[in-house]
């Protein structure tokens, strides 16, 4: 696990025993055919939990463990990875994080505080591309007096078909703007996609001639570039930690499994081949709690090295996450990779946030970049 | 997982409330390096093979600096004092990890005279011992080598042949040791020898401390496929020693050498007794290669390539997270959440992403890797390291190694089968050729090259 810091212990003890109860994987099974995904009065119940006011100053409502609300989120990303939990934790933190830092007294009332209390659910419209201007091509607004008109297409958006408002990034006055966008507003079309993970749900969001006013703005117009790019490596970080998460569910299960398994009269722990595919695992493991810690860290202070720490860890847990996971289905054999075994409910959940907010390959891509601009200066 | 004992707790550790507070110390080592010690002057290109006289220059440069550190009071950090050190604690030496990120230090002086030879005396050695030895390698004055692998013996770090038996107050030693790196020019060694043939594999060995540079020792240097020649092979013939220069008990030579290569395996994270700047540890070629792989790929006008810029990105990442893994580890090691054998986690990475880097800057490099004029720079060096890449996951113990003591050490899985564990070791199946014998075919190289 993460080295924990003051009152993290407890907090993961309570969300742990939480999730046991109330999101077992049989529990998860259930949900696959709900609409949601998750049930509400969970969500609520997870709220009341702290689920949603770690990244929100408490002035603003919102309140953390330790007082490094980032670190606090990894460690509860980490609990839901490992139960492979129901829940949009990833899109409701990151809009409560934007709207806790940068929106009006307005929108805390209306929107933030029904996040804060579950009551509500928002998610970020964003291309989740890195590297890339993808966002600025899918969302353009422009000012007519006193509104702001929007158009564009952005997929996919995880929990969209459950939100009640969206945080959109849109290219505007010549730079990036955030704008709350509530889903009821005319030119407003959602449309529900399927998905690999078995309880999240992901929508398309088309946005045609939608009008709001400039009070629909989170920040400053056309200046949310900086913003936009330190929520992408937030949103990031919390996919690593939920990552680890299901790394170590697969590969306790595996170790156990290991040890119990015969063939040819030998527990399959004592092949030497075999032996050494773990020791590979334990490195990939250790390896991906120590960069995500690391980069959490530097989201949490937005430190020099943030943008260069995160993506090391997207790109090293992007990797060898799901190269695990694959490795925990074929020392299980055949039953690795049948619907009655669970693996394949975590190797989804690492699946699915292996593309979105960049990919491993993107991240690369990106740490190039960041390393030339270093050696230039 | 925890499995076994915490043996860090066998090296008694002074507490911090004994001497001055971590924040004193670091603001004392501060300002202390900035006005006594130059900055590193090594630049972030690729490593390059050294000259033989740049090769000396380079360790009489490395002897010197230590001796200024010691004079500065900032050697031996966490050596007691009676024995030259500082007396002080882990995090102390953590604190100067830190602050001489950017000063010239004695690299090549860590490894293997701090880690893990000065740290098998002070487990190990007498006080007497511990006195006559321990200061002169703070200061500089002597080097240290292990002699350790042999010809015959690959892997299997017991199976040694070379033996020493006793006459009177001596011990006569004559075998054969291997790869030790920078023998031409070191002074001492601790040797591992078989003591009883009649014993099985480990119940048979003890440990010497022997000088290196001794007519009854003929060095041999072995020349690597990319022209190095640090590595050696001794030949020890009738080496008489003194029983005085025995390190524990007779015949108990594997409970010291578990902890010897323990203490080797620490040099990649966790050990107290090395000082290495934060962040360049046995990963240290990966930190400035990926900046250098930039200039590579650019020369190689490659760098515009999506491709070249992934590799690119691929390979700074592995240095950025083999600095966070290492931190991890350490800090776990030292907070007694896991157990030593851990480092060998840092080993395989270590081994397993130079590798991959390697590859990495022999793709990005281009066709200069393979074919270059004299004035090209770096890229016949990157050809060099991808002939050379497994190296890496070799020295030092093998990455298989590390796998086994993962598996078995630290996930608790079962042991591999050794039938030598209940033979006496005379009786043990081994290599027919005898590579102790000086001058046939007995180094490993020997059938290649006459």
């Amino acid at each position: 696990m993460f080295d924990r810091i003051e009152d993290q212990e407890l907090f993961e003890e309570t969300t742990k025993r939480f999730l046991e109860s109330e999101a077992p994987v049989t529990k998860v099974r259930d949900l696959v055919t709900s609409t949601l995904g998750y049930e509400e009065s969970y969500w609520r119940r997870g709220a009341e939990l702290g689920w949603t006011s770690l990244l929100v100053p408490e002035e603003a409502g919102g309140g953390s463990v330790s007082a490094w609300g980032v670190l606090d989120l990894i460690v509860l990303a980490f609990q839901f990875g490992f139960h492979a939990a129901p829940g949009p934790l990833l899109p409701v933190n990151v809009v409560a994080a934007a709207l806790g830092r940068w929106g009006s007294a307005e929108q805390h009332s209306e929107v933030l505080s029904r996040l804060l209390d579950g009551s509500a659910i928002a998610s970020w419209a964003t291309s989740g591309q890195v590297g890339k201007a993808r966002t600025i091509e899918h969302v353009r607004a422009h000012t007519e007096g006193e509104v702001i008109v929007v158009d564009g297409e952005v997929w996919p958006i995880e929990a969209g078909s459950q939100s009640n408002n969206f945080l959109v990034t849109a290219y505007h006055d010549g730079g990036l703007s955030h704008l709350l966008i509530p889903s009821g507003l005319s030119g407003v079309i959602v449309r529900p996609l399927n998905s690999l993970d078995l309880t999240r749900r992901f929508a398309r969001l088309e946005l045609d001639g939608v009008h709001v006013k400039s009070s629909a703005l989170v920040g400053r117009a056309g200046m949310a570039a900086k913003a936009d790019s330190w929520l992408k490596d937030l949103a990031v970080v919390v996919q690593l930690a939920e990552i680890v998460g299901a790394m170590q569910w697969a590969f306790e299960t595996t170790l156990a499994w290991a040890s119990n398994r015969y063939t040819f009269g030998r527990p399959l722990n004592s092949y030497q081949a075999l032996k050494h595919r773990f020791a590979d695992m334990k490195m990939f493991l250790e390896s991906s709690y120590a960069i995500t810690q690391k980069a959490a860290m530097a989201v949490q202070s937005s430190a020099p090295d943030q943008a260069e720490l995160v993506s090391a860890g997207k790109f090293y847990v992007g990797r060898y996450g799901p190269e695990l996971m694959h490795d925990c289905v074929q020392m299980h054999g055949g039953i690795g990779v049948t619907f009655d075994h669970d693996l394949h409910i975590f190797l989804r959940r690492v699946a699915t946030n292996v593309p979105l907010y960049g990919s491993p390959s993107d991240h690369a891509a990106r740490l190039a970049t960041l390393l030339e601009s270093a050696n230039a200066d | 997982m925890r499995l076994g004992l915490p043996h860090s707790s066998k090296v008694p550790m002074p507490t911090e409330s004994m001497h001055e507070d971590v924040e004193g110390f670091t603001r004392r080592a501060r300002a202390w390096l900035a006005k006594n010690i130059p900055p590193q002057t090594e630049d972030g290109t690729l490593l390059r093979v050294r000259t033989d006289d740049e090769e000396l220059e380079r360790i009489g440069r490395c002897r010197e600096l230590q001796r200024v550190l010691y004079d500065g009071s900032l050697a031996g950090i966490c050596v007691p004092r009676e024995y030259g050190g500082q007396g002080l604690t882990p995090a102390h030496q953590d604190a100067l990890n830190h602050e001489i990120v950017g000063y010239d230090y004695p690299a090549e002086l860590q490894m293997p005279t701090f880690t893990p030879c000065m740290a098998v005396l002070l487990e190990f050695g007498t006080d007497e011992q511990k006195k006559r030895y321990i200061p002169a390698m703070l200061k500089g004055e002597a080097l240290w080598m292990q002699f350790l692998s042999e010809p015959s013996g690959g892997s299997d770090v017991a199976a040694v042949l070379t033996t020493a038996i006793r006459d009177g107050e001596e011990w006569v030693l004559n075998g054969s040791k291997i790869w030790t790196t920078g023998a031409w020019w070191s002074d001492m060694a601790l040797c591992l020898a078989r003591t009883d043939w009649n014993v099985p594999k480990h119940r048979g060995l003890t440990v010497f401390v022997v000088p290196i540079h001794h007519p009854n020792i003929e060095i041999q240097r072995i020349e690597m496929l990319n022209g190095s020649k640090e590595f050696c092979q001794e030949f020890l013939t009738d080496l008489r020693v003194p029983d005085v220069d025995r390190i524990g008990e007779i015949d108990q030579g594997w409970t010291v050498g578990t902890r010897w290569m323990y203490h080797e395996r620490t040099v990649a994270g966790g050990s107290p007794y090395v000082t290495f700047p934060d962040g360049r540890r046995p990963v240290r070629e990966l930190a400035g290669g990926a900046k250098a792989l930039i200039h590579l790929a650019k020369e190689a006008e490659g760098f515009q390539r999506t491709h070249t810029r992934q590799l690119i990105g691929e390979a700074h990442a592995h240095s950025l997270v083999g600095s966070a893994l290492i931190e991890r580890i350490s800090r776990q090691i030292r907070a007694g959440v896991a157990s030593g054998e851990a480092a060998a986690i840092l080993r395989l990475y270590a081994g397993t992403t130079v590798a991959r880097n390697s590859t990495i800057a022999f793709e990005v490099a281009g066709a200069g890797a393979i074919a270059w004029s004299n004035d090209d720079g770096d890229a016949g060096q990157v050809g060099m390291g991808y002939l050379m890449r497994q190296a890496s996951s070799i020295g030092g113990g093998t990455t298989e190694m590390s796998r086994n003591v993962i598996s078995e050490r630290v996930l608790g899985m079962p042991r591999e089968h050794d039938p030598s564990r209940s033979l006496a070791f005379r009786d043990v199946a081994r290599n027919s050729r005898r590579p102790y014998d000086r001058g046939s075919q007995m180094d490993p190289l020997g059938e290649l090259k006459r």
